[in-house]
């Protein structure tokens, strides 16, 4: 018996030393989060139903006025609920082909070198990626070239077009990436099945092909999304102040204009909107994946 | 089909590879290249704000890098260990430290430490014996600590994936091997997750010394390269900026390949 009862204390002992290694190894990542996450967060929601102090800043008060403000930067919203979906479509038209073409036609030894170079651009700096099209775009690039063979007076830059262009050239990788995981994820022997089965390549395509990615296209169309939702670089350096964006008004009202509590009801509303398009993205792909297993009984 | 994935190729480096041409141009102009030289290296160089951003942007970049690698490794092997309930919640504060906008992580940390440091200031000023007591300002640690953030996250995720393909009976054979605790994690479970940590440390600190719109808010008095690299943007295209583009440019270039080469090191 008191052997039995000092195996018992012993293993609580152990589980002790268990929680509080695991509360230990879990400590910095909580105050962390909770320091910088979840604080932050609330500090923005309690600002939003507040004031600007005659000063700039904020000043205590319980009032919806900032939401009900909100349509003073509807261009804002407008040019970002445009551009946002606009630039995530047209990075899907350029990325597709790509993904399809590095996962089912790309010779084996090529794969990973092509995929590591569709990768390293979405790690390397947005700024200055950005600043290269700048570069290309302002007068000195193509306008300049266009001029030399006799076309004057072109504007590329501070355009709505230059800044889809700069949407999808920042974005692409990132699309191309879970597009890729998912067509290369694909039963190959699904393919031949629908071949053997007359299909035209046409048809297999849309029947098969496209269908079972479409997981993998819905992740990169809401990474993409939600992104664009918060840019800032893109519409500043490409937009040259004409195509402001929800971060904008952000920058504006946070360091310019110092109404911190409207500036904390427009990124509440942003976060909004993201968790929106989240849940609507899930949704959407759980549906996909759900027609899929019926498809296949 | 190839034709149109050698145009993409094209076009994702072709602007790239103009910019690192022309800050070898001699002459000013991005539309002649009038001859090779390294002048503007050297003038970006020998300019003392750039090169003072550049330092900063070090410091800080490794400092957060640092600090994410070891908490969010820490967090991953931590996670391993609760129940299904508590790691939820943290998979999605984790999730939400990836996902939320860098704007909004930028204005919240910016909202909240202002707001902790006009209630910390004046509690330090009135302990302190001295004259001048300290004050907490944005500076380095706000843009440490917001960097970190996701850093720590992206860490977190990465040695997560890894843990848990980790074969299990290695673990379980050093222990009945009667290897302490600490043996069995110092000879197994380290060496294993070691490349995906230091691939997290990697792409931590790629991210941390590229963000530009998270240390626009919490940056206060200090400057990073990518503010630096941004006001004179705006200020007007130069060679110069060619010059320091190409160099974090090829940085980052060499970091991330690190990094990926790390993370398929698990086969070998």
């Amino acid at each position: 018996m008191p052997a039995g009862t000092e195996a018992a204390f012993s293993m609580r002992g152990t589980l002790l030393r268990k929680n509080l290694m695991t509360a230990l190894l879990l400590a910095p990542a909580t105050l962390w989060l909770v320091v910088f996450l979840v604080l932050p967060f609330i500090a923005i929601a309690i600002f939003s139903v507040g004031e600007r102090a005659p000063e700039g800043g904020y000043q205590a008060a319980l009032t919806l006025a900032q939401y009900a403000n909100l349509p003073a930067r509807a261009t804002a919203f407008w040019n970002t609920m445009v551009l946002a979906p606009v630039g995530a479509f047209a990075c899907l038209l350029v990325a597709y082909p790509v993904a399809y073409y590095l996962a089912l036609r790309a010779p084996e030894r090529w794969r990973l070198i092509l995929l590591a170079l569709v990768v390293i651009p979405f790690w390397t700096s947005l700024l200055m990626r950005t600043y290269a099209w700048m570069y290309v775009l302002g007068g000195r690039g193509i306008p300049a070239l266009l001029a030399y063979v006799g076309i004057e007076d072109v504007r590329l830059i501070n355009t709505p077009g230059a800044v889809l262009l700069g949407i999808v050239y920042g974005y692409l990788p990132l699309m191309i990436l879970p597009i890729y995981v998912s067509l290369e994820r694909l039963d190959r022997r699904l393919l031949e099945a629908s071949a053997d089965l007359g299909a035209t390549p046409l048809s297999t395509f849309f029947g098969v092909t496209l269908r079972l990615s479409l997981p993998g296209v819905m992740t990169g169309f809401s990474l993409v999304m939600i992104l664009l939702l918060g840019e800032y670089l893109i519409p500043t350096l490409l937009g040259g102040g004409k195509v402001f964006f929800i971060g904008n008004a952000l920058v504006d009202l946070f360091l310019q204009s110092r109404n911190w509590p409207f500036g904390s009801a427009i990124a509440i509303t942003l976060v909004l909107v993201s968790v929106v398009v989240l849940i609507a993205a899930n949704r959407i792909s759980a549906r996909l994946s759900g027609a899929r297993r019926v498809d296949l009984i | 089909m190839r034709a149109f994935v050698v145009a993409v190729f094209a076009f994702l480096y072709l602007p790239i590879a103009l910019v690192v041409l022309f800050s070898f141009n001699a002459g000013h102009h991005a539309s002649e290249f009038t001859g090779f030289s390294v002048q503007w290296y050297g003038k970006a160089l020998s300019n003392p704000f750039l090169v003072e951003a550049l330092k900063n942007s070090l410091f800080i970049a490794t400092t957060s890098a640092l600090l994410a690698a070891v908490a969010g490794t820490a967090a991953a092997l931590g996670l391993q260990r609760v129940g299904a309930r508590t790691r939820a919640v943290f998979d999605g504060l984790l999730g939400a430290a990836i996902v939320v906008p860098g704007v909004v992580i930028g204005i919240s940390t910016l909202v909240a430490l202002v707001q902790l440091f006009g209630v910390v200031n004046p509690f330090l000023a009135e302990l302190w014996p001295g004259d001048q007591p300290p004050r907490l300002a944005l500076g380095y640690g706000s843009i440490i600590a917001a960097h970190g953030l996701f850093s720590m996250a992206l860490v977190a995720m990465i040695v997560g994936t890894r843990l848990s393909s980790l074969d299990r009976n290695l673990v379980e054979a050093s222990s009945d091997l009667y290897a302490t605790p600490l043996t069995t994690f110092r000879s197994i479970v380290l060496p294993q997750i070691m490349p995906a940590v230091i691939a997290g440390f990697l792409l931590a600190f790629t991210f941390s010394f590229d963000d530009f719109i998270i240390a626009f808010f919490v940056a206060g008095a200090q400057t990073t390269l990518p503010i630096y690299v941004f006001a004179s943007i705006r200020r007007g295209v130069t060679p110069e900026i060619n010059a320091v583009a190409t160099i974090v440019l090829i940085a980052s270039v060499l970091l991330v390949v690190l990094a990926q080469w790390q993370l398929r090191r698990r086969k070998q």
